[in-house]
Order: C-alpha cells, then structure tokens, then sequence
C-alpha cells in the first residue's frame, strides 16, 4: 500500500478508538478522494474495529465515497431554494454534456457527478460546485463554458 | 483608513477571493497605509461581493464589485472623492442604512460582517468575552435563572426554553458533563448559523464557555457540517486564539473553571440535526437516532448528561449576559422572546439573511425582502424546510412566532424562509420535499424508511397524471400513521409539507387528478407543447431534435403528435424562436 507513512501519521493523531472513526474517515477521503478498501482495511486493523463496523458507517454517511471519484468533481446542489430556482436542470444540462449521471464518473475519470443538498449559498441559487470552486446564479446557458473551464 | 471585503461563502462565491487579492496588490504596489480585512457575511448577499471603506468615521459601501472596480475605488478615496455611481444610494453611503438591513434587530447576527472573524482582538475590542468574565463570577444558579427570565428558547426547531434545558443539565449529578453545539444546519435553504460561524465565530465559544461554567462541563463538542470548509476553517482559527488568551482550556482567566471545545465534522447526513443521532455521530457510531427519554441532558455523549444547543441560540446567550434579561424579555411575544434570524430566498427581490422581533408578521418581511421578484404573485412561503409547512397568501399577516405556525400546519424551524410564486406548483414541492426525506431517512424505523417511500410513489403517480382521488385519503392516513409512530423527530415531521399543501392547496391536487393539468406548467408530465405557427419560422430545429420522432412535418408545417411526445421539453429548449407553447 502506498502512503502508508501518511497513513500512520494520520492516525497517530488520533485516540485509538470508535470516536475517532469518523475524523479518520475524513482525513483518508481528503487523501485518496473515496476510501479505498486496502486502506480501510489497515484501519480496521489498527483500531481494532471491524472491516463490516467501517463499512456501514462509511455507507451511512453521505460524504464517503467507496469508488473514485474524478479530477474535477461537480456537485449540483439541489436544496430547496436551488430546486425552486431550477438546479434540476442545470443536471441536467451536465448529464447530457458530459454523459454521466448522477453519481457516475466520466470514461477519462475527468469528471465526477453528485448531487447536494444545499451548500448554504441559497442566495445565490442555483449554485453549482466544481472541487472547491462555487459558481453562483448559474444558468442553464453557463454550463458549458463553465465546465470548459476544466478542459 | 481600513478597507474590508465580505468574505462568507456567498461572497466567496461572487469572487470575493479575487477581489481581496486585487486589493492586497493595488495597496502593496502604491505603498499605502491602508489597513486590509476579511469580515463575514453581512448577510445582503445580493450585494456580494461587497467592499467597504472606514474612513474616520464615515463608511462607504461598494457593492456587487469587480476587479476593474478595485483602483478606481482606492483612487476615489484619496483624493477624498467619492465614487457614488458604485456605492450604494444611501444615506452616508452606508450599506447598514439601506431598508433591508435598517428594519433589522441583530441580536444572533450582531458583529457579522462588521469584524474580522480571524481576528480574536476585533471581536474583544466590541465588548467580547465579557459576557464570560463577568459569568464566572457568578453562581451558576443565577446565570440559570437570567436566561430563564430572558424567555430564550431553542431556535433549532423545536423552540424548547434553553433555561430549562441548561437547568436540567446542571442537576444532573456527574463528574462528566459536555457541552455540544449543534451546527450541522442540515435544513436545505437555512443558513444564518453558517453566518455566525463564519463571521463571528467567538460568539459561539464564548456561550459555549458560559454554558460548560454553568453546568459544570469541562468538554464542548462543536458538531458542524462537513459541507461547511469556511466555517470549519474559522472555527479551528478562533478555538486556537481563545486558547492563546486564556478564554478557553485550563484555568480560564485564572479561575479553577476549565474548559476545551472539541470539533467534529458532520458527514453528510441530514438526520445527524436531530440530536441523539449527532450524539451516535460523535461517538463514531452510524448516525441513527435512538429512543427519548432519556433526554441527552441526562444520557448524551458516551452516556454523560449533554448540554446541546443550536448555533443561533447560543449565540444570543453573551449578549443576554451582557445586557441582561429584562432586556431581552421586551423583545418578541409574550411567549417567544428575542429575534428570529430567517433565511430569506426563493422569489424574493433582496435574498439575504434578516434577524427581526419574533412575532414580525410575514407580510412585513416580504416587505423589506423587496417584495416578490418579477411583480408576480405571492402564492406561499415555505418555513421549516422538510420538516414545515407553508403559508398561504390569505395567512400573510400571520405574525411568525413558534405558536402561531404550528397551529397553521407550519412550524418555526431552523428558520428557512423561502418565498414561493405563481409558477411554483405547491405538488411538485411537496414531491421535493418527500423526496429528500426518503433520501434522508436514515432507515432504522419502518414508519418513516417505507411509509414516506410509500408516500412519495403516490405524488409521483399525481404529478404524471395517473393519481386517483382516493390516493387524497390514503396520503392523509399514511401521514397520519408515520407521525405517530416514528423514532425521531426526522419521522414525526416528514409529512408535514404534505399535509400543509393538501390542507390549502388541495384544489391543485385535484386539479392535477380529475383535469391531469398543472397551472404552473412544472409537472413536465402533465405539459403538453404545441408549436405556434405564427411564430414559427419552419427551421425544423425541433423535427431534427426530437428523441422520439414525435414531431411530423404535414404539408407546410410541423405538428407534434400527442401520443408519441415524452414532454421531454427538448423542442422547447431548442426553438429559438419562441414557437414552441407550454399548456
């Protein structure tokens, strides 16, 4: 397994029992992008806790991803104010640009596509999240040159 | 003179980050004595990105900004000639007076947007940790009973009086207490607690300090979103220079109290707001909720009584310590003391965040939103997120307090405030609302995981014309069973943006059932195109475009043919002329 020294820094930071799960879970999302199985694995070793314990806790929560994600990854936010101003079509939009539904990665891994459900940005809906960029007031004509942006 | 730039995540958003660096590089460049700051959000994010300039004491507003703006701004200044075009048409020039931030009472929003929130010295400069000086001085009976008398109560949803709470939790015999604040806003459309972590992130330390002394705690939890980076970021700022000035960690400011506040992220997952599920999430377990009582004041985190308040709460706490409580008793109704920070967005001319007395009616506050956007009509609000209900326009003078919405099939909330018009079909948002329980139930009880999913196939059926009338009663009665027999608070609620839409809007349910036609042209299904052949200039963009073949070239002209047509609206997107119609 490669990482394995940053790995173990991340665990040294912490206390080696349940409540840490989750903030490890975090760190290792941060590190690969989705938790791959291997790393889990070693986790579940050095925590003592089983590999099917971290396995529905990674499922329960929304932020753990247990397949790659893409370079770029887009999330449409579709809260209540973003749907009411019309972000179901921004998705839309990006499915039939990029081919991919929700939840889907492209074939070049470039793009991953998810859904939220509001980023607190409400007053700028319909926003539209590329990694750590927020587009606000996104229109449905914008979407291109948006995602051109990320060639 | 001083320059701040707006920087919560909406500012962020309209390119605030650019803006500061132009400003960074046009200061260094020109050697100015200019001193630069971050503040968070004032909270008119319409504005954004904002700019403001302190001179003496006269501050001018520069709003909805751009880069080009930024020399032309500094130059304007210094040769003490303002540039009015840009800056907001107010008295003074101060964004503060314009009518939407002018009708406000920020007591929860005090300081945001005025501060740096990275800067602790800013925060103390106004008068903070005071409120934590003088409380542990006291006893913690008293501190109880001032927040008793204030009348506070729980802005998370629930509206529980905090006093009690803090009360109970000090009873409770232990030698381990937590404190934990809750700021997993998971409520879609809320967002006045990111607000507060971002732009003033020491109010909610300090309160946390205040209720850890009180108690008898030592630990406070901070739970916050993970969707939330800025306020983590600022959060993670703020705990480490209130430890550096001793307002938190051991023996604060010399006294034998101690206290340390812990952060943990939220992972995505809207139930983890109910609060014995964001007790499972701390604990590092799945974020289910469990069985109450007993209430975490007697059995939280790792089974120690848990003292958990919500952002906006706590944040009023330090200014009733400060002012006192008969002073925040004369805010509000008899029952519902203090302010209410709504988030105010949908249709609405101004969106932003806007704190008022607890008891302002909605027409006033669709007032200073600017009205409804466009002139259209104002059909509904919608309150309490998926949890609520919605108002009607023949209830717009409803004054908005904790009792007055329940018994109108709303509810306060986390204070979401979305503002709907003739175009919203009031099914449809029903269906939204449903469809994000379902996504969200977390799956432990049977009531809420299949009867909302039960629910939720039965408004998809309605919005696709093929619903029944019957299918009225059987909503009625599947939201009848699910509130009562639900775990948790997620459960008890998810039928209320139904039942609030079925109770005044059920001419459109019909409508949508008997005439299989929705008014506001939303439910694609229930669309039919036709295409106007006075405008259309036979193109035949829509006949080469249309995935079904759907649409037939007779004689000279195009017709879309009923039966094959999938309303898939692509003719629609497509026709640059305006020939395709929605009936």
């Amino acid at each position: 397994m490669k990482d394995i020294d940053k790995i173990n820094k991340i665990l040294d930071n912490y206390p080696k029992d349940q409540s840490s799960l989750i903030p490890i879970l975090h760190e290792i999302e941060d590190l690969y992008n989705f938790l791959p199985v291997d790393v889990l694995n070693y986790i579940s070793e050095k925590l003592d806790i089983s590999l099917e314990y971290i396995y529905s806790v990674a499922t329960f929560y929304n932020s753990f991803k247990l397949y790659e994600k893409g370079k770029y990854e887009i999330s449409v936010c579709l809260g209540t104010v973003c749907y009411v101003k019309g972000s179901e079509n921004i998705l839309k939009e990006i499915t039939k640009i990029l081919n991919i539904k929700n939840g889907e990665i492209t074939e070049d891994k470039k793009f991953s596509l998810d859904t939220t459900r509001c980023l607190g940005c409400c007053s700028m809906a319909p926003v539209l999240k590329i990694n750590d960029d927020i587009y606000g007031s996104v229109k449905i004509e914008d979407v291109k040159s948006i995602l051109e942006k990320y060639e | 003179m001083k320059i701040t730039v707006g920087m919560g995540s909406c500012g962020i958003a309209a390119g605030a980050n650019k803006i500061y660096s132009r400003l960074e590089k046009e200061i260094k460049d020109r050697s100015l004595n200019i001193k630069l700051a971050k503040v968070g959000c004032i909270g008119l994010c319409k504005y954004e990105p904002i700019v403001e300039v302190y001179e003496n004491s006269n501050i001018t507003s520069y709003v909805n900004v751009s880069e080009d703006d930024i020399p032309l701004i500094i130059e304007n200044h210094l040769s003490n000639n303002i540039l009015i075009e840009k800056a907001i048409k107010a008295k003074n020039n101060n964004i503060r007076n314009d009518y939407f931030l002018k009708n406000q009472v920020r007591i929860a929003l005090s300081h945001c947007g005025d501060i740096n929130p990275e800067d602790i010295n800013e925060y103390v400069e106004l008068g903070g940790y005071q409120a934590l000086e003088e409380s542990i001085k006291l006893k913690p009976e008293t501190i109880i009973n001032e927040i008793k008398n204030s009348g506070l109560r729980g802005r998370g949803g629930a509206g529980f009086l905090t006093g009690l709470k803090w009360e109970s939790a000090y009873k409770v015999a232990s030698d381990i207490k937590y404190v934990c604040c809750n700021a997993d806003e998971g409520d879609p459309g809320a967002f006045m607690d990111r607000a507060v972590l971002e732009g003033n992130p020491h109010a909610i330390i300090e309160a946390m300090a205040i209720a850890g002394y009180t108690i008898g705690a030592s630990t406070g939890f901070i739970y916050v979103r993970s969707e939330y980076p800025l306020a983590v970021e600022r959060l993670k700022i703020a705990i480490k220079q209130a430890k550096e000035k001793k307002y938190i960690g051991d023996n604060i400011l010399d006294s034998n109290f101690s206290f340390n506040v812990e952060l943990r992220l939220g992972a995505g997952a809207f139930v983890c707001g109910e609060e014995t599920a964001l007790i499972a999430s701390i604990e590092g377990k799945r974020g289910e909720p469990s069985k109450k009582p007993p209430f975490p004041t007697t059995s939280g985190i790792f089974d120690k009584p848990t003292l958990i308040n919500n952002v906006e709460t706590l944040a009023n706490i330090p200014q009733i310590i400060l002012n006192g409580s008969d002073w925040f008793n004369t805010i509000g109704t008899e029952k519902s003391k203090g302010t209410k920070v709504f988030a105010l967005g949908g249709k609405i001319n101004t969106t932003g965040l806007i704190e008022i007395p607890i008891g302002t009616p909605l027409q006033k506050i669709i007032e200073i939103g600017g009205g409804v956007l466009n002139n259209k009509d104002f059909k509904a609000a919608q309150t309490g997120g998926p949890s609520g209900g919605c108002i009607p326009k023949e209830l717009i003078d409803i004054p908005m307090d904790y009792e007055n919405l329940n018994a109108i099939g709303s509810m306060m909330g986390s204070g979401g405030l979305i503002i709907m018009d003739e175009d919203t079909c009031m099914v449809d948002i029903a269906k939204f609302f449903l469809a994000f329980t379902v996504d969200e139930s977390c799956g432990k009880c049977s009531p809420c995981r299949i009867g909302t999913t039960r629910m939720y196939e039965i408004l998809d059926r309605i919005t696709k014309g093929q619903g029944e009338i019957k299918d009225l009663d059987e909503l009625e009665n599947l939201a009848t069973y699910i509130k009562e027999s639900s775990l948790c608070g997620l459960g008890q609620s998810a039928p209320n943006p139904v039942l609030s839409t079925l109770r005044y809007f059920k001419d459109e349910y019909i409508e949508h059932i008997e005439n299989k036609n929705c008014k506001s042209n939303t439910c694609n299904f229930l669309t039919t195109y036709i295409i106007n052949d006075e405008k259309c200039i036979k193109c035949g963009l829509c006949y080469n475009n249309c995935p079904k073949n759907a649409i037939n070239k007779v004689n000279d002209h195009y017709e879309i043919d009923q039966d094959k047509c999938i309303k898939c609206g692509l003719c629609f997107k497509n026709c640059k002329f305006k020939a395709i119609n929605k009936l």
